[in-house]
């Protein structure tokens, strides 16, 4: 037994969706005690002392954004990013549908960390069905005085609200996120300030991952040292892993970081059990979905844990695992991931908005084999040129990773796709397309 | 995502501007305003409720949501233009977004959108001639581990074949003459 599951209690509570069913488990016993017995600064301190870190893509620690906050600014807002569109994710999904008052909860202790008194759940578009779900343990949270005024006779009063996004991956990025939840198109905002210190109506603001909140009720009501007897030392916990692509079982699975490797991920009894096909091979892995580099088979024994996954030469991210088998066309997959970048990019810087396109142009070009050698070489060139913090936000440095990872690995793939010339292509510079 | 101010006819004030809003989407309305530091902030679920009583955000749509958040109709009409998920043109009664994204086309995706054109007569961004589905192949639902997959209406449906997709179709069909 490898999984362990602190968030996904559903797999083994079928019904703790309902509230009773949750405070059975031990459920709002952390809430409660922390309006009545804990100052704001203790619940920090745990949520530090625990190491939780991000879960939506970054990696940052939680506690320590917390304490970031000012003191003496009101009000202050808590938002929850639901936004998860990265390809390959559904773990927030999962977590809303199924465990949706741990997820109340984490966001009500997170709030009374920074001693807000309003908090936003800001779901994606296509959430509706999920919100139902979450809005209605939301309610039966108010019946029950969990949330409201004077929670639990204390003198702290705390509103939950739900925000429907609408279908625009770039309003997963935390600052876009907040010009979209004030009504304006959802672009990204230059950083600094941070939203710790100008966020929503720019009022103090944290920001997590609906992973991230759901870590926190148990990391308060069992303590710091529990959650770090899972993971590593600088991985504390345990992660939600997407698994999708060409394995047996894709499905989310619960694992201690730095417990398991990729290979075990996608072949273990109790994990992917495999390729979905026969006597086929592992050609790549992408770890973060579309945004961070592809891994070649060589990669399989990596640890997933967010140094061990980097230091592989890609990143832990959301860890949403896409496999892909020695039948998969790699120009055709970096097609499909730059066709998506492209899509969604919001347009308001240049670098992202024509590097995109080109990038795209160029690869359907090689794809559909009208392309020449020199295509590929100026393909590399215009992912290059858009990286060094050119770009506004990393929208714009995750669309090249599809590009240089699979140059990197699977060149071959390119050149035998396009028309060789005897220069090589290095001769012709020229602006084609 | 942007989109452009082509339509000259919404910036001119109408002599007669229409509320088309229900009263019960009105009295939602300002629950919702109520939920937000400012009016500006409410927009998006406004204009969903819009969309769902409009059937499309149609120049009066436009302006009616405008009206009742102070803002400019040109703005209302570029938050309307980024996200995907509102239309400023008419969709069928039902749309159909099969998610086509690497993880789904791994499992078989782009062969379930190319049945299901034909099962429906119509390409993507096409909707049947008799109103009913507007056809659409949209980037990762989070239901990857379920491919193939799709929404109609943003209601998930999961683990898909052409048989299993013909039956929906066939109850979302019966349900509107029913
Ligand atoms: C293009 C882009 C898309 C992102 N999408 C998401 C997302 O869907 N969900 C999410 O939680 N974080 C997403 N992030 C990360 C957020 O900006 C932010 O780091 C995160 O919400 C912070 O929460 P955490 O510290 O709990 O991870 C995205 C970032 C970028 C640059
Ligand atoms: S990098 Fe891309 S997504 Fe980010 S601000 Fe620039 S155009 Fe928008
Ligand atoms: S790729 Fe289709 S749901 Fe994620």
């Amino acid at each position: 037994m490898e999984q362990a599951f602190v968030i996904l209690r559903h797999r083994e509570i079928p019904d703790i969706q309902q509230l009773g069913t949750y405070i059975k488990d031990g459920g709002y016993e952390a809430w409660k005690r922390a309006v009545k017995e804990m100052t704001a600064d203790q619940v920090i301190d745990v949520v530090k002392a625990s190491g939780l870190r991000g879960r939506g893509g970054a990696g940052f620690p939680a506690g320590v954004k917390w304490s970031f906050v000012p003191k003496n600014v009101f009000p202050k807002y808590v938002v929850v990013n639901g936004d998860e569109s990265e390809p390959g994710t559904f773990k927030d999904r999962e977590i809303i549908e199924q465990n949706p008052h741990q997820l109340v909860e984490g966001v009500a202790l997170c709030a009374y960390a920074i001693q807000a008194e309003i908090a936003y759940i800001y779901l994606r578009g296509e959430f509706k069905a999920p919100a139902r779900i979450l809005q209605a343990a939301i309610d039966e949270a108010y019946q029950a005085g969990l949330l409201g005024k004077n929670i639990q006779g204390s003198n702290y009063s705390l509103n939950i609200y739900l925000h429907l996004g609408a279908g625009a991956y770039i309003c997963g990025e935390e600052t876009a996120l907040l010009e979209s939840l004030e009504g304006k198109l959802g672009q990204p905002r230059l950083r600094p300030p941070f939203p710790a210190n100008v966020g929503l109506y720019a009022k103090p603001t944290v920001i997590n991952n609906v992973e991230t909140l759901a870590n926190v009720p148990p990391i308060v009501r069992k303590g710091a040292e529990w959650y770090r007897s899972f993971g590593t030392e600088k991985s504390p916990g345990t992660k939600i892993f997407c698994l999708s692509g060409m394995v047996k079982r894709p499905g989310n699975y619960e694992v201690p970081l730095g417990k398991i490797k990729i290979r075990d991920l996608i072949f273990g009894e109790e994990f992917g059990q495999g390729l979905l096909a026969e006597g086929r091979t592992v050609k790549g892995v992408l770890p973060a979905g579309a945004s961070a580099p592809v891994l070649p088979e060589s990669a399989l024994d990596t640890l997933l844990d967010y140094e061990s996954v980097a230091a592989a030469g890609s990143m832990l991210g959301s860890a949403s695992f896409i496999i892909m088998d020695n039948t998969v066309d790699m120009v055709w997959a970096a097609t499909k991931m730059v066709h998506f970048f492209k899509h969604e990019s919001c347009g308001k810087c240049t670098p992202c908005r024509e590097g995109t396109y080109w990038m795209l142009n160029l690869l359907e070009k090689i794809d559909h084999g009208h392309g020449e050698q020199r295509d590929v070489i100026m393909l590399g060139n215009v992912a290059q040129q858009m990286l060094g913090g050119k770009c506004f936000c990393l929208l714009g440095d995750f669309s090249t990773s599809p590009v240089i990872s699979t140059l990197k690995h699977f060149r071959n793939e390119y050149d035998a796709k396009v028309q060789l010339t005897p220069d090589g292509g290095v001769g012709t510079h020229g602006a084609h397309g | 995502m942007m989109t452009s101010l082509k339509s000259g006819n919404i910036l001119e004030t109408a002599a007669q501007p229409t509320t088309r809003l229900s009263e019960s989407a009105l009295r939602e309305i300002d629950g919702l305003i109520k939920k937000y530091a400012t009016k500006r902030s409410a927009i998006m679920p406004v204009l969903y409720i819009a969309q769902a009583e409009y059937g499309y955000l149609t120049h009066e749509a436009i302006d009616e949501v405008a009206r009742i958040l102070e803002l400019d109709p040109t703005e209302v009409l570029s938050i309307a233009g980024f996200y995907t998920l509102y239309f400023t043109h008419p969709v069928g009664r039902y749309v159909v977004q099969i998610c086509n994204d690497l993880p789904c086309a791994l499992r078989g995706a782009e062969k379930f959108v190319t049945e299901v054109r034909q099962e429906l007569g119509i390409a993507p961004n096409e909707t049947t001639p008799d109103g009913m589905f507007t056809l659409e192949a949209v980037p990762c639902i989070a239901a990857c581990d379920n491919a193939p997959c799709m929404q109609v209406n943003l209601e998930y449906y999961e683990k898909l074949t052409l048989e299993k997709a013909r039956e929906i179709f066939a109850q979302l069909r019966q349900a509107v003459k029913g």
